[in-house]
């Protein structure tokens, strides 16, 4: 499907998201309270059948961070990009794991590296990091540590 | 995090695999529960080669960060530094001469071919063949030797840069790659009689670690492992980068998603790689070896990602810049990771011995893991 015929579908699953002009490929901006069901139509939906999740990520714009998802058709080969606000004292969202399995992994890595927490997370611990790193949320803009020195 | 050696309250065994093991090939740690010799769970703990490689590129430019990502995939280091180098002339519209493309493209495939072959070797010795590493080891010394040439590295290439390569190929490059390929031809029929051809080894892989295509997709599983399953995710040919749709070769696929599967699938790629070299090694075009670019490059605001295919499967770059010198955030999405996360999943209800084929076909780097 085209940008536009993605964009026009979307709208009718949900007409309360927003888009974001200028990448690559269709931006679709969702609140984090209605992430999760457009997540499962996003993937349900027989004409747009985004069953692979690419990558999911995350940004800290300092004064709030932002989910970045990206979705991709193995079958129709078509991509969109999903971005979700979250606030910075309390950043929290659904979590995909039960959409896409590949989710559970990436979530973990964005929980211990940002502090974002997946509501509903079947297991939501540290994966890369070691014991005694909880809460310290390494790639936060404002995290600094100088014993184990990550700036150059 | 490791309080759980010794048994459950159902009475299941729980085991260590790792975090030195020499099947899990690098620094992976494997908790994993059994009941008898059925694995009930294996849960990888991660990080022990984690150097916050995302972080740091935070502090580097777009000419530095390039050479921190030779090592994470440290056998698909030259698709990694491509792919990084593609972001970038993404973001600054600079088109590479025609010359370097198709060097790069020469790098990439005789990269791959080197990956595989220290995967052959590897994986074998896994299953208790010692041989085949070694003659897994002479092939691959022979591309080492090519790549330390023209790169003046053996490893850790970091040859691709923005606009181009590095420097020009070596006089001898096209001579030394056609005298490879030579060898490699009367060579690999050796690697079907040893292993593939092996009625133990068929044994130990058929109907081993079974991996649905649906389930695949899920798992966000790419490379030969997805191909094995009859996941058509060829990145080459579904998202052609650089000169790939100009090329004449084919996407393997497999479709019986078992470690065989996935064995077939590498074996068959390398050919199909040697196919690519054999069509451009005698049509490297004259010209400039890199475009013209800035000393300081500033990619304009915005995002950028560019997917490549390396070895292990489709690695990507994401870049988000704020307009200046260095990129806001950086994320690397690394095949290795997802194909990883999967591994819980095939393992279920087989035996323990079966583990290290499974680890085997998905073919785990861990540096690429950990990042």
């Amino acid at each position: 499907m085209t940008n536009e015929a993605l964009k026009e579908k979307i709208l009718q699953l949900s007409p309360a998201v927003s888009f974001e002009e200028g990448g690559q490929w269709l931006t679709i901006i969702v609140t984090p309270a209605a992430w999760h069901s457009l997540a499962a139509q996003l993937r349900n939906d027989k004409a747009l059948f985004f069953n692979f999740l690419f990558c999911l990520t995350c940004i800290d714009w300092k004064t709030h961070l932002t989910m970045v998802y990206h979705l991709e058709s193995v079958q129709f080969r078509h991509n969109i990009v999903i971005k979700s606000k979250l606030d910075a004292a309390d950043p929290s969202i659904a979590t995909v794991s039960d959409i896409w399995q590949t989710a559970n992994f990436h979530e973990r890595e964005v929980y211990e590296m940002f502090g974002v927490n997946f509501i509903n997370h079947p297991d939501l611990r540290l994966l890369i990091l070691p014991d005694g790193w909880e809460n310290k949320r390494p790639l936060l803009k404002n995290f600094e540590d100088p014993v184990n020195m990550i700036k150059l | 995090m490791v309080e759980e050696i010794g048994r459950t309250a159902d009475g299941n065994i729980i085991i260590n695999v790792g975090p030195q093991h020499p099947a899990t090939h690098g620094v992976l740690h494997l908790v994993i529960t059994i009941n008898g010799e059925t694995i009930i769970k294996v849960e990888p703990h991660l990080g022990y080669i984690h150097r916050s490689i995302e972080k740091m590129c935070e502090s580097l430019t777009y000419r530095q960060f390039i050479y921190v990502t030779s090592r994470m995939d440290y056998l698909s280091s030259h698709i990694n530094n491509h792919a990084c180098a593609l972001c970038v002339e993404n973001g600054l519209q600079v088109e590479v001469p025609a010359r370097a493309q198709v060097i790069r493209v020469l790098m990439d495939e005789l990269t791959r071919i080197a990956s595989h072959e220290l995967w052959w070797g590897a994986m074998a010795m896994d299953l208790g063949a010692f041989t085949p590493f070694f003659h897994a080891f002479r092939e691959r010394e022979t591309i080492n030797d090519i790549m330390e040439e023209t790169c003046g590295a053996r490893l850790t290439m970091n040859y691709m840069v923005p606009g181009g390569v590095m420097q020009d190929i070596h006089p001898n490059f096209q001579q030394r790659v056609k005298d490879f390929i030579k060898l490699y031809k009367s060579k690999i029929s050796e690697y079907d009689e040893l292993v593939t051809g092996n009625i133990i080894f068929q044994n130990r892989m058929k109907g081993v670690g079974y991996l649905s295509p649906e389930d695949a997709v899920s798992f966000g599983v790419s490379g030969p492992p997805a191909r094995g399953s009859g996941v058509s995710c060829d990145t080459r040919k579904t998202y052609p980068y650089e000169i790939y749709n100009q090329l004449q070769f084919e996407e393997i696929l497999e479709t019986e998603g078992d470690s065989f599967a996935r064995y077939m699938v590498r074996i068959r790629e390398m050919n199909q790689s040697i196919k690519i070299i054999e069509q451009l090694i005698d049509n490297i075009p004259e010209g400039d070896f890199q475009a013209k670019t800035k000393a300081v490059l500033k990619l304009p605001k915005g995002e950028f990602l560019q997917k490549v295919e390396t070895a292990r499967g489709q690695f990507g770059v994401y870049i988000v810049s704020e307009g200046g010198t260095t990129p806001y955030r950086i994320k690397f999405r690394s095949p290795g990771f997802s194909n990883l996360s999967a591994l819980d999943h095939m393992a279920r209800g087989s035996k323990l011995g079966d583990l290290v084929a499974m680890m085997g076909t998905l073919d785990l780097v861990i540096p690429d893991i950990d990042r």
